[in-house]
């Protein structure tokens, strides 16, 4: 019998159902696990305890989480502006280029997690100071595939523009950023992914409020369950700024691609 | 009088690097005339200074020697307004549509744009792309994608086309298909056109001249009038005339 394609919601189950499943089994084999006997709670909390923490006023998740997100949102935001900045004044300068791309590569060598307590010296700790981890660790992503995205043009095609005598200004808003449009996605992609890391990391490090502080706190009290709920909420601003950036990108190019 | 020519190149020489430790000759002696409205092909292996050379005509590089002249007293020539590049690589903006795409050298420009979108829609008719406007250059084909380029090199109405190897990416068919089309945008058009190429068949079914260059060190070894009625077909190919013509470039190029 020939195999005709689902239509309507044939189709949204076959494209979905999937990963849904997917995701489904894991939570499944969680809750099993967890439910074996043998299993002490503060090893493997069920799914089910670990939600039951959301009920307990005294782990103040509406404030801790908006901590979070804020120096996770912000470090990145400062990382996009500052990485786009910085690969804008390579691709416009050539000495900038020659003396500051080999620099940046090698400040890049540093692991910026070990900047951390450094950071909170020169700064004391807070907010502000896991955001700047935060912006650390998620730039140098941004100015590199933003510097390549800028450099891609072809040579032809500034011929091209050059015959036309097209001035520099006219050839990167027309020609080069646009193009690199797609190079400064990728790279924000992969900063929204670090930028999570960084800010709990600082928060590992030093720190009064926010998911990551609240984990050391209940830790010493062998409290997994709310550890496991922060780990997930951590996890879940970590998508939703994924998926911001994977909207904007859609937006930007959504109509290049249909048809 | 007679006129003079259009483009006049006379001994033309350009060297990399002068004064260096390691200069390099990219054209030793360069010398050729083209009437305005001539399709003159310009032949010759890797390495002989053909993209040197119309990136000179097009003022986008010096030369050591010799003279450069295009345009009349009568009619003068403005580098940035009378030339249209049409390159291997159709070079296309993947953001723009192929209307958009067309526009870019009338952006560039500052010309007025509503003319130019009546005149960017009129070109992609002339090149068979009539009610793809709003289609964007990842659904085109290779060789539509070279009929956008040449469109949007015709959109600020230059007076000269150079093209660098326009088909050289296009599979043998459809690179044959797009020699008849551009005799036909050519007559249609009425532009001189600098068609430059390995393609020693491709050289001689389109030009009414045939520059030949050889490399090492890069010089015009002749040019040769091709006189072979236009509008030119593909079974042209099998005439015997043809065939000298072919001959004849082949060994200018010593590759008898």
């Amino acid at each position: 019998m020939p195999q005709t394609p689902p239509p309507g919601l044939g189709r949204t189950l076959s494209r979905y159902g999937g990963p849904v499943l997917a995701h489904l089994a894991v939570l499944a084999l969680w809750q099993a696990v967890a439910s074996l006997p043998s299993m002490p709670a503060y090893i493997l909390p069920s799914p089910v305890e670990t939600l039951a923490t959301l009920g307990d006023p005294g782990n103040a998740w509406v404030s801790n989480t908006l901590v979070t997100a804020t120096e996770i949102v912000g470090g990145f935001a400062i990382a996009v502006v500052v990485g786009v900045g910085i690969a804008l004044l390579f691709s416009w300068s050539r000495t900038m280029l020659d003396w500051g791309m080999p620099l940046l590569v090698t400040l890049n060598m540093i692991p910026k997690v070990a900047l951390g307590p450094i950071i909170i010296v020169w700064m004391s700790y807070g907010i502000g100071t896991n955001t700047v981890i935060a912006f650390a660790i998620c730039f140098f992503p941004i100015v590199i595939t933003t510097a390549r995205g800028l450099a891609e043009i072809e040579p032809e095609m500034l011929y091209l523009a050059r015959s036309l005598r097209a001035t520099k200004w006219q050839i990167f808003r027309k020609i080069q950023f646009p193009g690199s449009l797609p190079y400064i996605f990728s790279g924000m992609k992969v900063a929204a992914v670090l930028a999570v890391a960084g800010a709990i990391v600082g928060e590992f490090i030093g720190s009064e409020r926010g998911l990551g502080y609240l984990m050391l706190q209940v830790q010493i009290n062998l409290d997994t369950a709310t550890m496991f709920m922060c780990v997930l909420l951590i996890s879940m601003i970590g998508m939703l700024l994924y998926g911001a950036v994977d909207l904007l990108e859609r937006l930007t190019f959504g109509k290049e691609d249909g048809g | 009088m007679k006129d003079a020519a259009f483009i006049a190149l006379e001994n033309v020489r350009k060297v990399y690097g002068a004064g260096g430790s390691t200069p390099y000759t990219a054209l030793s002696d360069v010398t050729l005339a083209v009437d305005e409205g001539e399709l003159v092909s310009i032949v010759g292996p890797s390495g002989c200074g053909k993209s040197t050379l119309l990136m000179i005509l097009a003022g986008l590089t010096t030369h050591e020697g010799g003279t450069v002249r295009i345009g009349t007293e009568a009619a003068p020539f403005d580098p940035s307004r009378d030339i249209g590049m049409v390159f291997q690589q159709a070079l296309l903006l993947n953001w723009r549509t192929i209307l958009d795409n067309v526009l870019l050298p009338a952006e560039l420009l500052h010309l007025p744009m509503k003319p130019a979108r009546d005149r960017a829609r009129a070109l992609l008719d002339l090149v068979g792309l009539g009610g793809q406007e709003e289609k964007y250059p990842r659904q085109l084909s290779g060789g539509q994608r070279q009929r956008v380029a040449i469109a949007r090199a015709l959109i600020h109405d230059p007076r000269l086309i150079m093209m660098d190897e326009p088909f050289g990416a296009l599979d043998a068919l459809t690179r044959e298909k797009m020699n008849l089309e551009l005799l036909r945008i050519w007559e249609a058009s009425g532009k001189t056109i600098l068609f430059v190429t390995h393609g020693i068949s491709e050289a001689v079914l389109l030009g009414s001249r045939i520059a030949v260059m050889t490399a090492g060190p890069a010089r015009m070894a002749a040019a040769i009038d091709v006189d072979l009625p236009y509008p030119r077909t593909l079974d042209m190919k099998t005439h015997e005339r043809f065939g000298d013509y072919t001959r004849q470039v082949y060994d200018l190029l010593g590759m008898t």
